[in-house]
């Protein structure tokens, strides 16, 4: 009987490999014969292929292919085309969206003009890729569940880089495209809107990441730990419970008085996923455009606290007439 | 032990050992300043503080002597700034500033072999002459930065004729050349601004000009009414003030309350301190080191030819408080007031005398 109780995948399925359903006709068929990797197999599912690459999948990596070329070249040029410290300082280096004073105009290439392009490149493969998930799914007849969760990933990343930037009137408040940069970049967006965590939309967003995780790591060990029983079989359990999900459900009945179904808690799982970036890209997109001060939000609407104080108010010396000798 | 194995262990080792080198050793000490469970506290490296401690310390006194004999404008000739002290006063202080300033080099490091002691020959006299009346004025305009700890040349000299923590303008600045590659000021591994990826030439554009170019980024009304600062503008904000941190040995909770940073009145009183600093430095960079542009030899200048010039680092040296607050102008009363405007003669530099 299969062994649960350890770190890593020890099952490995080893027999004729599985071609998968037929495809409709077309130009394209399913690539690369199947084969089998130990290694793989220790974290996933031992028979890699077949492939479908298909249209959509080709022009995906065509059009990311070009976008991670002019980043990439674009950084390296920056240190003066030397390999060395593209290496070293690569996680600093950055493509840099226009400056603002081009508004939403067209600038010239080496200010501004590659990030719009490579923004326009990484969009087209990003969507493209949603479009071959939506397909795939289509053909194989099961759910189009992958994608929608993919398009709410895609929303946050279209409202950072395209929509809020378009109703700002500026490229220049999108996001650089760069390791630090762009963690510097949302570091200097909570600071210019008066703190991003006094944002609800924010607030709500965390939530939702940090539930995941949370959600992830019970389903998990849980479905791990009945596995012993036959709780590898969970999908089934939905209508045929046995002795496994039963011993799960009262694990959680009696340590938090509730539980979940097998059913549920993929819904569960699913919808704490896609609402994390669905109610960030709110949060974002609602920040400068409604909102310029989230601090200042929070306090008209009593969300932010006062506390005592520990030293006497500092007064805004812009405010204070200037007091002769002292300048 | 498959070639896998023993490639994917060697892999492990190498990254190990290299992220070892990432790693800041020492225990970090938190001092609470505010209110509690609100993060307004300090962090010390304790291990770090006796070496910092060492690195700021008041060189050797020397005593003090009675105000005796005349006037230096009288004993000396060319005498354009500390005229105003006695003989006995006069000597004392150029003595201190060889030690504070060039005490490997001596006096010939201003004063030029051989010449008369007036001969304004050697760039280094003129620039000298322009740098005590900087450090009067701090010491007596400025009263709002320094209090009465006051400067010296020591505060920035540190026994060295050039300051370390001065700055030149970046020449990452000037729009990019060429086709690709424009850093837009920024995305490199800068000491000036903590080794993050912000712009790493702020002061060039916040410490020069006599007027303040928008430090403030934050609106100060909930809802749009027409602050239009970009997050681009706020990196260049973010750039100076992590400057001021690195400077200071500081967190950003010395000055700010993180949870409001543009609100004064939760703000420590160190803010007030540094705003007023902000000002100081431009006023030392316009009126006392930019009129020296064409007085510094070309070695002196920076890669886009301009001259060295102050910020935060240049006095602070990771210190809260330059030397850690040690009383700067007690023994140096000399430098705490201004001297008669030298007649006929500009504020700014005197006369030059020809190089020979």
């Amino acid at each position: 009987m299969a062994e649960y109780q350890n770190i890593f995948t020890q099952v490995q399925i080893r027999g004729p490999a599985y071609e998968g359903v037929p495809i409709e006709a077309g130009p394209w068929v399913r690539q690369m014969k199947p084969g089998f990797s130990y290694w793989l197999g220790k974290i996933g599912d031992s028979q890699v292929g077949p492939v479908y690459l298909g249209w959509l999948g080709l022009a995906s990596i065509l059009c990311g292919v070009i976008a991670i070329e002019i980043i990439g070249l674009n950084m390296w040029a920056s240190v003066g085309w030397d390999p060395i410290q593209f290496i070293r300082q690569l996680p600093w280096l950055a493509l840099e969206p226009p400056p603002p004073a081009y508004g939403l105009r067209l600038p010239p290439l080496n200010e501004g003009g590659w990030w719009l392009l490579a923004g326009f490149f990484l969009t087209a493969s990003i969507l493209l890729w949603w479009l071959r998930v939506y397909r795939r799914s289509r053909m194989l007849g099961i759910g189009t569940h992958t994608a929608w969760a993919f398009a709410s990933a895609i929303w946050l990343y279209l409202v950072l880089g395209f929509i809020r930037p378009l109703l700002m009137g500026s490229w220049g408040e999108a996001v650089p495209f760069g390791i630090f940069p762009h963690l510097d970049w949302t570091a200097a967006f909570s600071l210019r809107y008066g703190n991003l965590f006094y944002n609800p939309f924010h607030m709500l967003s965390i939530v939702f990441l940090y539930g995941s995780t949370l959600l992830f790591a019970m389903h998990g060990a849980t479905v791990l730990a009945t596995g012993r029983f036959g709780a590898e079989r969970e999908v089934e359990q939905i209508v045929d419970r046995g002795t496994a999900f039963e011993r799960g459900a009262l694990f959680w009945r009696w340590t938090m008085g509730f539980n979940a179904t097998a059913e549920s808690i993929h819904r569960w799982a699913i919808w704490f996923a896609i609402l994390t970036t669905l109610t960030g890209g709110i949060g974002i997109l609602l920040t400068g455009t409604v909102v310029d001060n989230w601090y200042l939000w929070a306090v008209k609407h009593g969300v932010a606290p006062s506390y005592p104080a520990a030293y006497p108010a500092a007064i805004d010396p812009t405010t204070l007439p200037p007091t002769g000798g002292v300048r | 032990m498959s070639m896998v194995l023993r490639g994917a262990a060697a892999a492990a080792v190498v990254l190990g050992v290299g992220l070892l080198f990432t790693f800041e050793y020492g225990s970090v000490e938190t001092v609470q300043t505010g209110f509690r469970g609100v993060a307004m506290e300090q962090n010390y490296r304790a291990s770090a503080i006796p070496a910092s401690i060492a690195a700021n310390q008041l060189p050797e006194p020397i005593d003090r002597v009675e105000p005796e004999g005349e006037l230096a404008s009288a004993v000396y000739q060319n005498v354009q700034v500390l005229g105003d002290l006695t003989e006995s006063e006069f000597l004392r202080t150029m003595t201190a500033i060889t030690a504070w300033v060039s005490p490997e080099q001596g006096c010939t490091y201003c004063h030029a072999e051989g010449e008369e002691l007036s001969s304004d020959s050697l760039y280094t006299k003129v620039v000298a002459r322009k740098m005590l009346q900087m450090t009067r004025t701090i010491n007596v305009d400025w009263g709002s930065h320094v209090q009465a700890t006051g400067v010296t040349c020591y505060t920035c000299h540190r026994g060295q004729p050039v300051p370390t923590g001065i700055w030149f303008a970046d020449p990452g600045r000037s729009p990019a050349h060429g086709m690709v590659g424009n850093p837009a000021g920024q995305n490199r591994p800068a000491a000036q601004v903590g080794l993050s990826s912000l712009p790493s030439d702020p002061f060039s554009t916040y410490l020069v000009g006599k007027e303040d170019p928008g430090i403030r980024v934050i609106g100060n009304t909930a809802l749009p009414t027409g602050n239009n600062h970009s997050i681009k503008q706020a990196e260049w904000t973010y750039g100076l003030m992590i400057h001021m941190s690195e400077s200071l040995g500081v967190n950003c909770t010395y000055c700010h309350n993180s949870r409001a940073f543009a609100d004064w009145s939760q703000s420590p009183p160190q803010r007030t301190t540094a705003w007023h600093g902000i000002r100081m430095v431009r006023d030392v960079n316009a009126e006392y080191l930019l009129p020296l542009q064409g007085v510094f030899p070309a070695h002196r200048l920076g890669p886009e030819g301009d001259v060295a010039k102050v910020n935060c680092q240049t006095c602070h040296k990771g210190a809260y408080k330059p030397l850690f607050g040690a009383p700067m102008i007690a023994d140096w009363p000399e430098l705490a007031r201004k001297g008669p405007a030298a007649p006929g003669q500009s504020a700014a530099l005197g006369p030059r005398v020809p190089l020979q």
